[in-house]
């Protein structure tokens, strides 16, 4: 089979291509640097189907980041029959650049000239003919975004392959260009592929090249210095000398197939009109918060725009009290879209369960049946499954803001501060990322160049708490506020600070690592800024489809099952043999054997007898984090008869048992949720972060999840306790003692911090003196 | 000699050399800023730093200390 590669810039439409030609559902953002791996497909409508391999979107071919090397790899070593190269034609003169770069090596090659249809509209015209005589290779106008000419493409793509290609270089009428071609006779003799692509690159001393070829680039050097730099007067830098050529050739030959219609045209104009308030000297901050308050106010709040006080009247007219369809839409206040959503689920999945007793008691099962199936089944896989909608609804908002192009702008806002604690801008999408899942965020993380940067930021991407824990957060918020009435009832505003408390944590964490473990400084901060363009509903769809499969996937498998176990782990005892009480049985002797540890964190050996069931569900959630709430869902059937009445939602009815059954307290139910938010994250994310760390040293990363989640749960629930009867208890001495020991640790980490600056001036000094 | 740190915002000018080394600068490299490349500098971040310049047709970011290898005049 034929197996093309789709090389080219970042953000120049390349996935939306690979997804058109294969029809698969890959993620598409408006932002440099979403595919950061390779991604293989099927082109099937072709004579005979074609591989399409989808590489990361780079600038260039040189050796500095882990993207490159992979996508220069797969090109040179893996040698695919054709590279598709795709040009953005917003953008000619950049996207060209890595084009005179690629088409140095011998494969034949094809160049699709992506979003020309933009380019029409705002009056710019390019000659497309012009422009393929002048490159010497075929071009192809395509729209990736609407599927326009890429039958034509691939078509013509296969009868590049037919004609065989040597390399051609844009530098051969350079100062370079003799040594160039020195280089190139030298390699071909050592029946090097690609001769003349090494070659160039020996001239720039990259890096690989050199330790892949010495002999050659000593050569190379000394005949630099002998003739070039007789001849021409050019003794310089070869890097520059080339890069500079490379662009010189293409202003000079390309640029000129491009007639612009006026000078800033109408779809730049209004991406600087956009840019004038959001990314504002006053305003761009304060609205970035707006935005951000408004997407968790709208995916969680149950009294929307707090206008729960003018709604309150119409509610009891219409009748709410008691009415299950009708408090879908306002409770106490009006729901906000997310709420709504989960609400109406909600109904259902209750539904189902009632349907599902009545069914089997209706075929006559036994009641241990129908209790595996009702309760263990049902009720743990439902009370992860209502909170679907309200993770959809958050996940769409953030698609929005990506697909915009938005959210690099929030990096260029953001970096200033996020260099403080030790990461570029560029660690910001990975960590919004994450609040989705932390898998690609954390594959994200290969766009950051530095090594020590990109591990630390690894680390506390599960602290960007992720639609999984939503769960936990929600229902267990939601369970608090049922009972105590604490946080003005608002569940919220649980919810919110919880997020809050993940992002804290992550930055102090990166913070101290940034100045310790992993010492050094923010990398570079050099990229690119998207124009704005119009979310595509297709594509947004397409993001929200693929995140509810998995979802709905994860719930119907791993969850299942793990409900499946964990209801006869707790019905069984050691016997095998049915217990009366769930006192008695394996589950309950496991997590009385670990409940101990979690003693510090408020949900120990303080409990009652029933108290084991948060050890256990703390554990089931280093599988999957929904199985947290899963386990409540199906151990609270087992521990009462009946579920508490009233309009409580799925999950929030189980953490209520679970509260009256155990006497945990508020405090500690917090520092529950913290500790489930900040520990070792699910299998999937652990594998990730493992593949994404160096080898061996991933031990530490495990550690660090660890030491942070207990560190920090434990404050939680002491700072917690004394808070909540501080007089009562004589605790007023543990209040200065415990602000005492949190200014001590401020003091200490600024002091490492101070320490880690000056240090670094000393070492940048004595480094100057050294090139002196 | 002028660079492009100290350029005021709407400030233009034409890339004389690429000073720096290693990552950096070729970085720099690929991203178009080359001698005799227009540079507009159309704003900066609300905390002063990095900046957002125009050239070659796209909008780039770059903070203040790499802008201070670009010279211009």
């Amino acid at each position: 089979m034929l197996k093309f590669a789709l090389a080219g810039n970042p953000n120049s439409g390349k996935t939306t291509l690979f997804n058109a030609l294969t029809g698969s559902t890959a993620h598409v953002g408006n932002w440099p640097g979403v595919t950061v791996d390779k991604r293989e497909g099927t082109y099937k409508k072709g004579e005979n189907p074609v591989d399409i391999v989808d590489l990361p979107g780079i600038y260039s071919l040189s050796p500095y980041t882990p993207e490159e090397v992979i996508a220069r790899n797969f090109i040179l070593e893996e040698r695919p029959d054709c590279i598709i190269n795709i040009v953005d034609a917003t953008n000619l003169e950049r996207n060209l650049y890595l084009t005179t770069q690629l088409m140095e090596v011998d494969t034949p090659m094809i160049i699709a000239l992506n979003m020309a249809d933009v380019l029409e509209k705002n009056g710019d015209h390019i000659d497309v003919k012009a422009l393929e005589k002048n490159v010497g290779l075929p071009v192809v106008e395509i729209s990736a975004l609407k599927g326009r000419n890429i039958d034509l493409l691939m078509e013509r793509a296969v009868e590049a392959v037919e004609q065989k290609r040597v390399g051609v270089s844009v530098l051969k009428d350079s100062v370079l260009g003799s040594a160039i071609a020195n280089a190139e006779i030298a390699l071909k003799l050592k029946d090097v592929p690609a001769p003349l692509f090494h070659a160039v690159k020996l001239v720039e001393k990259d890096e690989i090249e050199v330790k892949n070829h010495p002999a050659e680039a000593r050569a190379v050097e000394s005949f630099i210095k002998e003739n070039v730099c007789q001849k021409s007067g050019f003794c310089g830098d070869a890097e520059a000398e080339i890069a500079d050529a490379r662009y010189k050739y293409i202003t000079a030959h390309y640029s000129s197939t491009l007639t612009r219609a006026r000078k800033a045209a109408d779809e730049t104009s209004k991406t600087e009109k956009a840019d004038k308030i959001l990314t504002n000297r006053f305003a761009g901050i304060p609205i970035f918060l707006v935005i951000l308050f408004l997407i968790f106010h709208l995916t969680f709040s149950e009294d929307m725009f707090f206008l729960g006080a003018i709604i309150k009247p119409f509610g009891e007219w219409c009748g709410v009290e008691g009415n299950a369809a009708k408090s879908i839409f306002f409770a106490g206040g009006l729901n906000s879209p997310g709420v709504i959503l989960f609400n109406a689920l909600d109904l259902l999945t209750s539904k189902i369960g009632e349907w599902l007793t009545l069914g089997l008691n209706g075929l006559g099962a036994s009641s241990w049946v129908s209790g595996l199936v009702v309760d263990g089944i049902w009720g743990g896989v439902a009370s992860v499954l209502s909170f679907l909608p309200q993770i959809l609804v958050l996940f769409l908002f953030f698609s929005i803001l990506e697909d915009s192009g938005y959210m690099a702008r929030v990096a260029f806002m953001l970096d200033r501060i996020f260099r403080r604690f030790g990461v570029s801008g560029r660690a910001f999408m990975p960590m919004i990322m994450g609040f989705g899942c932390s898998v690609p965020a954390m594959i994200n993380t290969r766009t950051m160049a530095d090594e020590r940067e990109r591990e630390a930021t690894v680390r506390v991407i599960p602290f960007f708490s992720c639609g999984a824990k939503l769960p936990i957060l929600l229902a267990i918020a939601g369970g608090i506020v049922a009972t105590t009435g604490v946080a003005g009832g608002y569940a919220d505003v649980i919810t919110y600070s919880m997020y809050l408390l993940g992002i804290v944590t992550a930055l102090v964490c990166l913070l101290i690592m940034r100045n310790t473990t992993k010492r050094g400084e923010a990398s570079p901060f050099i990229m690119e800024l998207p124009t704005y363009h119009l979310p595509g509903f297709k594509n947004l769809m397409l993001h929200l489809w693929d995140k509810a499969k998995h979802f709905i996937q994860k719930a119907f498998t791993i969850i299942l099952v793990s409900c499946v176990v964990v209801w006869f782990l707790s019905n069984f005892g050691w016997n095998w043999k049915m217990v009366d009480s769930m006192d008695q049985s394996i589950l309950a002797s496991i997590g009385q054997f670990l409940q101990p540890i979690f003693t510090p964190l408020g949900f120990g050996a303080q409990l009652n007898q029933n108290g084991w069931v948060f050890a256990v569900a703390a554990i089931t959630g280093l599988i999957a984090k929904e199985d947290v709430i899963a386990t409540f869902g199906t151990l609270a059937a087992c521990l009462v008869a009946s579920m508490p009445s009233g309009e409580y939602g799925e999950g929030v009815a189980e953490v209520m048992v679970m509260i009256e059954q155990t006497g945990i307290t508020v405090p500690a139910l917090i520092s529950f949720i913290a500790f489930n938010m900040l520990t070792i994250p699910c299998f999937a994310a652990v594998a990730a972060a493992k593949g994404e760390t160096a080898k061996g040293k991933f031990k530490w990363t495990l550690l660090f999840w660890i030491v942070v989640s207990f560190v920090t749960s434990a404050i939680v629930y002491s700072f917690g306790t004394m808070f909540n009867h501080p007089i009562a208890n004589g605790n007023v001495w543990s209040i200065f003692v415990s602000i005492g020991i949190v200014i001590l640790a401020a003091l200490a980490i600024l002091g490492i911090v101070l320490y880690n600056k000056h240090m670094n001036k000393k070492e940048a000094k004595a480094k100057l003196l050294k090139n002196k | 000699m002028k660079l492009l740190s100290q350029f005021k915002v709407g400030e233009r000018g034409v890339v004389v050399a690429v000073h720096g080394e290693g990552a950096i600068r070729r970085r720099l490299f690929d991203m178009g800023i080359t001698p005799g490349a227009e540079i507009y500098l159309r704003k900066k971040a609300p905390l002063g730093d990095p900046m957002e310049v125009s050239l070659r047709g796209y909008e780039l970011t770059l903070r203040n200390a790499e802008a201070a290898h670009v010279e211009m005049k």
